[in-house]
């Protein structure tokens, strides 16, 4: 059968279980155009029928710095040096901001789908990652208001502004690497879907947003490196600011081993669970 | 057909499924587990520990082989592993055992409309719904003008599709599936949407798809549209290939395996689905005199009478009986207890229930029954099957006009209503004709 003459684009494709299709990759590349339009459809569908439309994705940061900046540079009456806290505020909400949402959003993606997913073939890594970068699209917006604030204030960053591009590619690894992990594990247990609203709003108490990370003692600071995030908002706050705001580099290591660790076994645990994904979700 | 464009070797797929819902599932467990062994409880997934769960193949050992150009019929009952032969094929879900060569791109429409998004407009939603089916940009660009016709929701484009009408959703939805240029084309059960005039376009659309040499494995219930689409057919019973041949050899077994099956007394019969609370025992066909017969005529008073035992240890419940009429897998009527007389039927430990038809609206033909009881909001199913029961119609007056047969031309009219007809002197009428939706009997 295989011996007759074929045109060269109709392929053959063995399915048997258990075995790693090497074509996952190459399919994942094939359906690169559904990448783009579960993204760009995720964009339109958010501020479709709302009044403001786009316009929501500025209010939202800038009403968020607005708040924190009257909380705890006003009524708490933080330090913040030679910088205006507005901008020390912004430099740590807008990573933790992506982060969070793009979790959560990748978290839940693949159970928004479910209908797609068991409905119809694709490689399903692509709906946690398309989530990702919707959220990076509303970080982008929300960076062009930072620099906004910064032009008001006349504040010109130093040279380390050139690593920024770096540590986005960091908090969007952190975010991608629980987001896989948590996305497949909630299509048999919804119960992430609370935990996971829960570690959010813990989590910003924990990471350095409302103040810097040199509040905590040497000995913990290792420890406290073990929130990947910690890494990137010192490094946002040290590319951004200069100066006085240090990376504690021993840390940001540890932050990009444990994102790699994390989007290795999560790319890892998905790939071993997605087959039964149409069973159970 | 030399080529072979699917080949399925020893295929077969398990599920596993609760024995008891509550128990062992969730997170607890699942630490427990974690807690006792991390590395080992990630290693094995979501498989879960085997004493609390039971096996069931919904495929079991299927192998055949599909050539270049063929058009292929699936069939087989609710349950008999259809839905899942096409998932597994679509690389949907993963079979446990055996193995699939396919050649070709391959596409399924399992569902019309999969990634629709209610708040997108018709445009957008072509784009996505497109890509979602595995077309790229270029090519969903190029057929855009085609779908939009296809569709006839020109107008409507720029409207979010939440505000469509059901039938201008589902035909977008199918208009997009239908411009999907794959080699092999998997298709499940939904060529049954849209109104009638919609059906035939997309059944000739369908024709015109396999015309083009492009290898098709189609599901249906419906034996009129298998039998035109498809050459040969396949058929399925409990996860088993039972049969590969020609499509009329593979109904007329599928319709005579109904037959067989339903000479089995009832109570005794192990393909039926619902809780078990309740068991259907017997039914018998009464005439207007009581008297149990295995046929009637149209027009004619029939009394079905449906025997059951209550098993359940609780008390029996008030209830919802209803009997679905069809004929080739066509539903001609339904009969319910609460459609009837807007309440639940209370039940007893062992009763029966009568249904009674004043004049049976239907023409000669082999007919079967399916019977459910069920909680009367219907969640939950005590006992169902179908095909419990296959009954003769011969012709009888109906109508009353003295005439058993009015019109020798007239094959499955599907069912009789009581209606006149009136002739005015200037008007002329166009006389009525087929709809054409049922393939005659050639």
């Amino acid at each position: 059968m295989s011996d007759t003459v074929t045109t060269p684009a109709i392929k053959e494709v063995v399915l048997e279980p258990g075995k790693a299709q090497k074509q996952y990759w190459i399919d994942l590349w094939r359906y690169r155009e559904l990448f783009y339009f579960l993204t760009w459809r995720d964009i339109l569908v958010r501020y479709k029928q709302t009044v403001v439309g786009v316009a929501w994705a500025v209010v939202r940061p800038l009403l968020t710095m607005l708040i924190l900046t009257f909380v705890f540079g006003y009524l708490a009456g933080m330090e913040s040096g030679d910088v205006p806290y507005p901008i020390l505020v912004m430099c740590a909400m807008l990573p933790w901001q992506f982060f969070s949402t793009a979790m959560s959003e990748s978290g839940q993606s693949l159970v928004r789908n479910a209908g797609m997913v068991s409905k119809v073939y694709f490689p399903r890594l692509i709906v946690p990652a398309s989530s990702v970068i919707t959220s990076l699209v509303d970080f982008m917006i929300s960076v062009v208001i930072l620099a906004g604030v910064m032009a008001y204030y006349r504040f010109v960053p130093g040279w380390e502004v050139v690593y920024l591009p770096a540590l986005v590619t960091l908090a969007f690894g952190a975010a991608f690497g629980i987001g896989v992990w948590v996305s497949a594990l909630m299509v048999r247990y919804r119960d992430f879907r609370f935990i996971i609203p829960f570690v959010v709003q813990f989590g910003l108490y924990i990471s350095p947003v409302g103040f810097a990370s040199s509040v905590v003692p040497d000995q913990w600071r290792l420890l406290y490196s073990v929130n990947p995030m910690v890494g990137v908002i010192d490094g946002f706050r040290w590319a951004v600011l200069g100066g006085e705001h240090e990376v504690y580099v021993p840390g940001l290591v540890m932050s990009v081993v444990l994102v790699l660790a994390m989007i290795y076994s999560g790319i890892w645990f998905f790939r071993k669970t997605e087959k039964t994904f149409a069973d159970i979700i | 057909m030399t080529d072979t464009a699917i080949k399925v070797e020893n295929l077969s797929k398990q599920y596993i499924i609760g024995r008891h819902a509550d128990k062992g599932d969730g997170l607890r467990h699942v630490i427990q587990n974690a807690l006792t062994g991390p590395l080992r409880w990630a290693g094995n997934g979501f498989r879960r520990d085997p004493r609390t769960y039971e096996e069931f193949w919904a495929l079991d050992d299927i192998s055949f082989e599909v050539g270049v150009g063929e058009v292929i019929g699936i069939i087989g009952r609710n349950g008999a592993g259809k839905s899942t032969l096409l998932k597994v094929l679509s690389r949907i879900t993963e079979q446990t055992k055996g193995r699939i060569t396919l050649r070709g791109r391959m596409a399924s429409l399992l569902e019309v409309g999969t990634g629709f998004h209610p708040e997108l407009t018709g445009r957008e939603n072509i784009y996505l719904n497109g890509a979602v089916l595995g077309m790229t940009r270029v090519e969903i660009k190029r057929k855009f003008d085609e779908i939009v016709e296809f569709a006839e929701v020109a107008k409507f484009l720029d409207t979010p599709v939440k505000r469509y009408s059901s039938g201008m959703y589902v035909r977008l939805a199918f208009a997009v599936a239908a411009h999907l240029e794959p080699e092999i084309l998997v298709v499940d059960e939904v060529l049954a949407v849209g109104d009638m005039d919609f059906q035939r376009k997309c059944l000739g659309k369908m024709d015109e798809v396999s015309k083009q040499g492009r290898t098709v494995l189609f599901v249906s219930h419906n034996m009129a549209t298998i039998a035109r689409l498809c050459d040969r057919s396949i058929m399925l019973k409990k996860g088993q290939l039972l049969l590969d041949g020609p499509t009329d050899d593979v109904i007329s077994e599928y319709l005579a395996e109904g037959a067989r099956e339903s000479a089995i007394p009832l109570y005794e019969r192990a393909d039926r689905l619902g809780n078990g609370k309740a068991r259907l025992t017997h039914v018998e066909m009464l005439d207007e005199h009581g008297r149990s017969v295995d046929h009637l005529a149209s027009g004619h008073a029939l009394r079905l009478r449906v025997h059951y035992r209550w098993e359940g240890d609780d008390a029996p419940p008030p209830a919802e009986m209803y009997a679905v009429v069809s004929r080739d897998e066509t539903v001609q009527f339904v009969m319910s207890s609460s459609m009837s007389t807007g309440e639940p039927i209370q039940l007893q430990r062992e009763g029966c229930v009568d249904m009674v038809l004043p004049s049976i609206p239907l023409a000669s033909g082999l007919f079967a029954l399916e019977i459910c009881l069920a909680s009367p909001n219907l969640n939950e199913t005590f006992d169902a099957v179908g095909n419990a029961m296959f009954f003769e119609v011969v012709d009888g007056d109906f109508f009353g006009s003295g005439k058993v047969r009015p019109n020798e031309h007239w094959k499955n009219p599907g069912v009789l209503v009581p209606h006149t007809c009136e002739s005015q002197g200037a008007a002329q009428t166009t006389p009525v004709d087929d709809t054409g939706h049922r393939r005659q009997a050639s």
